[in-house]
């Protein structure tokens, strides 16, 4: 296991790597001069002049690539040329409404998803399974953003149920923090319930459909123990796999959604940075939230291991 | 010498009745297809739309009539008008050509670069080492985020969403066409036209790339409806395709602004984006059960 461990992490090296990369060239992919669009066509000729010394836009790129790959081990992200503070200060201060949300839909999404495939899975081949699963490939054929405008004309402008979009901390009042994002929860929810449905219903269906089970029922166990104890656990790992995944994008591709409901989140952040430009937050943000998505996919990886023993004896042999 | 001519001819024949057997086979399976047969009726509805746009209205895109500003869907006006007074039956038509367009051009490019990338990984050990590391390396990031960085960086125009959906999916196709070359790589009959030396060329185009075509259409159908949702995405953002064009995702953006008053603004292009996407997941669905015998064999 140990070894297993050892390997996942060296792999994700290169992979690193590349997306350090990447992330780099944001900036210098610009048509142009980085300095000069950042400051924008107003800019006098030694402002542009000052921001490329302190860029170090002079430098050789594999120079400035090192200089910046330092500063990101160190947490340096650079400094946000509009908001005049360090990019991981904006991050931090934009990452509680997307973790709450993140967290908020996905607890949506588990509870539509688990319960429906399951059911799917059981009355296999019958209407109900078919319409369980068209309305699963119209989950996934509706944009989350989409879905959410839908809400806000339905449930916040004609009946008046749930404020239309915006914000509050948690610190004002639990209520108050859930009222706001029931309807991005939803949005973004369904989207991630249907895909997770999906896999629900086809890994119980091929765990069904094997000898243990028969002997299972065949000893008369109660139908409802052979489902939940017997099959679930068994069909379980691909199940996690994909609502691993799936929060792995709740953190990371929210930010349609949270434009949508104008939460303040790192989505939104994102965004705002895209029309100012202000390219050492947009660098920070996508670098940060990939580490995150990263990070997520490693311990649902490991985390098989620990759920499932068979994991672990297959990967140490 | 005559015999062996004659034999050759049988044999030709005789794969010509298979090949043509298989293929009126799958048309058949293809039209009892339920998930098929409703996901092509869709797509070739929305094609024609693209395709008849101008026909289809008589008014333009882009002619603002002040006087007529958000108007409720009507006999004159189809879907109701926009907040600078443009026909929105026009606009969600017209902006069918952005959204299918970018779809369309972003599964083609890919499909061919994921295609060659897959190919050659799979065929030579070393290439395959830097590639599909270059690979995980793109895949590690969120689909939408990196479309968004690649946008900031490139400007908002049309040819560069194209190019930024393009750099953001071709891993994955890379990833199942080399997947399904491996497998090819293996057989036996690869091995002996190696021995007989064939050129490398001849073996990865002519013996691997069409057991890699099925996989990779299917899989084409679904970067086809992923490339529509997140063209929507970026232009709802404000960088996608860039205004007074219309596409479905801008529409939307200015549907926002009015959205306590104007649902048909929200709406129209909502259900075209669903339904075409929901057209390209049914096809591609039908087609994975059609195509690919493991699923077939686990529905049963």
């Amino acid at each position: 296991m140990k070894s297993y461990i050892l390997k996942r992490i060296l792999s994700l090296i290169p992979v690193l790597l590349i997306v350090s990369i990447v992330v780099f060239m944001i900036i210098h992919l610009t048509p142009g001069d980085p300095a000069a669009v950042i400051l924008g066509p107003e800019a006098s000729h030694e402002d542009v002049k000052q921001l490329q010394e302190e860029l170090g836009l002079n430098d050789p790129v594999y120079q400035q690539y090192f200089h910046w790959v330092e500063g990101v081990f160190q947490g340096n992200l650079g400094d946000s040329f509009f908001m005049d503070k360090p990019v991981t200060e904006a991050i931090l201060e934009h990452l509680g409404p997307t973790i709450s949300l993140a967290i908020l839909s996905q607890i949506t999404a588990i509870l539509i998803a688990l319960p429906l495939g399951i059911m799917a899975a059981r009355k296999r081949g019958t209407a109900t399974d078919q319409t369980f699963m068209g309305l699963s490939l119209l989950g996934i054929s509706i944009p989350h953003f989409l879905f959410g405008l839908f809400l806000i004309i339905i449930l916040a402008i004609n009946l008046r149920w749930l404020p239309v979009a915006g914000y509050k901390p948690l610190s004002a009042g639990f209520w108050e923090h859930i009222k706001y994002l029931i309807m991005p929860a939803i949005a973004l929810g369904t989207g991630q319930a249907a895909l997770i449905a999906r896999m629900t219903r086809s890994s119980m269906v091929e765990t069904l459909n094997l000898n243990f089970i028969k002997t299972a029922r065949s000893k008369g166990l109660h139908e409802r123990k052979v489902i939940y104890k017997h099959t679930l656990r068994n069909a379980f790992i691909p199940i996690l796999t994909v609502i691993g995944q799936t929060f792995g994008t709740l953190v990371a591709g929210a930010a349609v959604t949270e434009t949508v409901f104008n939460i303040p989140g790192i989505g939104q952040l994102i965004i705002n940075s895209v029309e100012r430009r202000d390219y050492m937050v947009i660098q920070g943000t996508v670098l940060m939230v990939t580490l995150t998505y990263v990070l997520i996919n490693l311990l649902v990886d490991l985390l098989y291991g620990v759920i499932d023993p068979r994991v672990r004896l297959k990967k140490e042999s | 010498m005559e015999v062996a001519v004659e034999k050759r001819r049988e044999l030709s024949d005789f794969r010509r009745d298979i090949n043509r057997e298989r293929r009126r086979l799958f048309v058949r399976r293809f039209f009892s297809n339920k998930l098929t047969v409703t996901g092509s009726v869709i797509i070739l509805l929305t094609l024609l739309v693209t395709l008849l746009g101008p026909l289809l209205s008589s008014y333009t895109p882009y002619e603002m009539v002040v006087t007529s500003r958000l108007k409720a869907p009507s006999a004159d006006h189809l879907f109701g008008t926009d907040n600078l007074g443009r026909d929105l039956f026009a606009r969600v038509v017209y902006g069918a050509r952005a959204s299918m367009g970018v779809g369309l051009s972003v599964a083609i490019i890919t499909s061919v670069l994921g295609m060659i990338i897959g190919l050659y990984s799979a065929y030579y050990k070393v290439l395959d080492h830097v590639l599909m590391r270059i690979c995980d390396g793109l895949m590690a990031f969120p689909a939408i985020l990196l479309a968004i960085a690649l946008m900031a960086a490139l400007g908002t125009k049309i040819d560069n969403v194209i190019i930024a959906l393009a750099a953001v999916f071709t891993p994955y196709v890379a990833r199942v066409v080399r997947s399904a070359a491996l497998v090819v790589r293996e057989q036996t009959y690869i091995e002996a036209m190696k021995a007989q030396g064939a050129s490398s060329m001849r073996i990865i185009w002519g013996h691997i790339a069409p057991n890699t075509l099925s996989p990779l259409i299917v899989y084409s159908t679904f970067i086809f409806a992923d490339a529509i949702i997140i063209e929507a995405g970026l232009s709802f953002l404000g960088v996608g395709v860039p205004a007074p064009d219309p596409s479905w995702g801008n529409i939307l953006f200015d549907g926002k602004l009015v959205i306590f008053n104007a649902w048909w603004m929200t709406f129209f292009p909502g259900v075209a984006i669903i339904l075409s996407v929901l057209g390209l997941n049914l096809f591609g669905d039908g087609l994975r059960d059609l195509l690919d015998p493991h699923t077939n064999h686990a529905k049963k």
